[in-house]
């Protein structure tokens, strides 16, 4: 790879949003759960699906509800080619406005529907439904129902009680590109190397890297290597244990100010008895092997103690 | 009101940029050249607001560590926005009324190309029942463009004429990264992107920030710009109901409205617009709900079909705007930005030059 070049990494992020439901939308997803699909009536006599929590006009809240039909008529379509993560379908697939029978306004879904020769505005669709249903939109498909009557709906509701919450899956993927500063140091880490940038105006020197000087707003310098020794400028000690946790408490999360840099960073103390870190501490970084080594500030395993006297307050309070 | 100009203006739109989610290597230069173009320092500056995403970004706060670009010390006056930047111009246009400053500065930045975006998009709707089921732009806007289709609101030719004619404006604009000389028949033989939709029927995924200054006119520091300035004369936003079937997708009743709110009648002598429409019909829709007759210039930069930063691009209508107030080539501009799905949410900024 260029050595100037960007480094780039595949980032995946997953989180399940958990959410609870309010009067209107709990009784809509304790209706998909039962394999219904329930409206609510708006101030001018239309019922909406799914229903709104407030009128769009009037803005009241909506407390009167209808079911409506699991058929109705495609009111618009899009055609998929490329079903992208987390759609309804694998395959090739139609989006639609579905107007149900008995509903005034329609309903974003999904129509599995062979090609997009098979989709026409107007056409009858009908909902499938999951065997197992959570209680959410994800509970059905639709489907190009040929005239042919509704499916019925194989069981009574799969969930206990009223759906007072859902939890919706949330997945995204993305290519972080470092920028130019932190590709230099991501490289020199891997050597071993601890590389700084500063500013050509206040001349503070920046490590972890920074694209531009936060004081000036103007970009920083080309990297130059720092030593891989410095002082504890204040430190907690981790008591608590948590999910995920690597090293077993009590330990010592301290802010590094390395030799020649003007910021310090957050980094592992160890070597030491917690109760023996203090503020002014001389520190050197012990690396990891070579071959285990990342582009990351975790090629430092951690930083342990040098021995050495302690700096004094005045050289580092400006640093706090 | 205090009166308020347009006095400074900047932006970088690419394919795809090389560097990080927050886009400090891109606002560094942006604020090299409004510095330039004002001969102002970030001391002249009484507020900041930004409109970004961490969404698009991949990673939180995002909007702080974009920060550094500004060089925030002393301690800044600063907001965000996570909407396009034209409404963090909208913010700091408030903050200029109310006399707390007299000038702004105002950015905004995205990097669409770090993830799908039109599925990163899907988490702007509603996220009870539609997320879940992850519908993406692209899809959505075709949904609206079939049915205007399918009702005789515009036929594929006029849809064709819209890209044809956004390809070719685009041709002189240096940061535009679709374009070339485009006829009807051009675009008419591209195959289907997404059914009714071609691939230049749809805004290309851009990356890009831009960057904005604006200056309240009764402020003493207005007089060392005063030759560059465009006035505000008219600011407002409006919002349509999040769901897409309580919508009549034909129409766009924000739009219109934050026109009327923003003092523009029908009829009124408006010589450039600049509108925010990431599809060719949503171009169609707004002409008609802004009014907008055959004697205005549309979009002379190519707008969004040509370049749409996530984040920005509505800023950048605002700027390109106001650039044809500064040229003389307008006397009269009016700027709209657009955000959540199939034009949810509308806003109108008109601009004056000088009589």
């Amino acid at each position: 790879m260029n050595a100037s070049a960007s480094l780039h990494a595949q980032m995946h992020v997953e989180f399940p949003y958990t959410r609870s439901l309010g009067p209107v939308l709990s009784r809509f997803m304790t209706g998909l759960a039962a394999g219904r699909i329930v409206g609510g009536v708006l101030a001018d006599g239309r019922v909406a699906v799914p229903p709104p929590e407030f009128d769009p006009t009037t803005l009241a809240p909506v407390t009167e509800f209808r079911d409506v039909a699991g058929s109705g008529e495609v009111v618009t379509w899009s055609w998929v080619d490329e079903p992208l993560p987390g759609q309804p379908l694998d395959r090739p697939f139609a989006w639609a406005l579905i107007r149900l029978d008995g509903a005034d306004t329609p309903l974003l879904h999904a129509v599995a529907a062979d090609s997009a020769a098979a989709m026409s505005t107007g056409m009858r669709v009908r909902a499938r439904w999951g065997e197992e249903r959570a209680g959410a939109i994800t509970d059905l498909v639709f489907e190009p129902s040929d005239g042919e009557p509704l499916a019925t709906v194989s069981t009574g509701s799969t969930t206990e009680g009223d759906v007072t919450g859902i939890t919706t899956p949330v997945v995204l993927d993305y290519e972080y590109v470092a920028s130019p500063e932190e590709s230099a140091f991501g490289r020199g880490l891997k050597e071993g190397r601890i590389l700084a940038q500063s500013c050509p105006t206040c001349h503070k020197v920046y490590v972890p890297p920074r694209g531009a000087c936060p004081v000036d707003g103007v970009p920083t310098d080309e990297p130059h290597e720092l030593a891989d020794t410095g002082i504890v400028t204040t430190f907690c000690i981790v008591n608590v244990p948590y999910l995920g946790q690597k090293i077993p408490p009590p330990y010592v999360s301290a802010y590094v100010l390395l030799d020649g840099a003007d910021i310090a960073f957050l980094h592992l103390v160890l070597g030491t008895e917690a109760s023996d870190v203090r503020m002014g501490m001389r520190v050197r970084a012990v690396w990891k092997p070579e071959a285990e080594r990342t582009y990351s500030l975790e090629n430092i395993s951690h930083f342990e103690p040098t021995g050495e006297p302690d700096a004094d307050f005045e050289t580092y309070k400006k640093h706090l | 009101m205090r009166d308020v100009s347009v006095v400074g203006f900047a932006q970088r739109q690419m394919r795809e940029f090389d560097g990080s989610p927050n886009c400090v290597e891109l606002l560094v230069p942006v604020l090299g050249e409004l510095w330039e173009q004002t001969g102002w320092s970030k001391t002249d500056i009484g507020f900041w607001c930004s409109g970004s995403s961490d969404y698009l970004a991949g990673r939180s706060f995002s909007f702080v560590t974009a920060i550094d670009a500004l060089g925030a010390v002393p301690p800044i006056s600063e907001s965000h926005v996570e909407m396009d930047a034209a409404w963090a111009l909208y913010e700091a246009w408030l903050k200029i009324q109310t006399g707390e400053a007299d000038s702004a500065l105002v950015y905004g930045f995205g990097k669409s190309s770090a993830s799908p975006l039109r599925r990163t998009l899907a988490l702007q709707l509603d996220p009870y029942t539609v997320t879940p089921l992850w519908p993406d732009t692209v899809s959505i806007a075709a949904l609206q463009a079939r049915l205007g289709l399918d009702q005789g609101a515009w036929d594929e030719k006029a849809l064709a004429e819209v890209a044809a004619r956004s390809r070719s404006a685009a041709v002189d604009n240096e940061y535009a990264i679709r374009k070339g000389a485009t006829s009807v028949d051009d675009v008419l033989a591209q195959p289907l992107f997404a059914d009714p939709l071609r691939r230049w029927d749809c805004a290309p995924v851009t990356d890009g920030a831009a960057g904005m200054i604006i200056a309240a006119t009764d402020a003493p520091l207005f007089d060392r710009v005063r030759e560059r300035s465009a006035a505000i004369t008219g600011f407002a936003h409006h919002t349509d109901a999040s769901s897409l079937g309580l919508r009549d997708l034909l129409r766009a009743p924000s739009a219109a409205a934050a026109a009327q709110a923003a003092g523009v009648s029908d009829g009124a002598a408006i010589d450039v617009a600049e509108l925010h429409a990431p599809f060719s019909h949503q171009e169609l829709i707004l002409r008609r709900e802004l009014g907008l007759g055959d004697d205005t210039e549309i979009n002379p930069s190519g707008g969004a079909l040509a370049a749409n930063p996530m984040f920005s691009a509505g800023l950048v209508r605002i700027g390109e705007a106001a650039a044809r107030v500064w040229s003389g080539r307008a006397r009269t501009a009016l700027a709209h930005a657009t955000s959540g799905p199939a034009l949810q949410q509308n806003l109108v900024c008109v601009l004056e030059g000088a009589s």
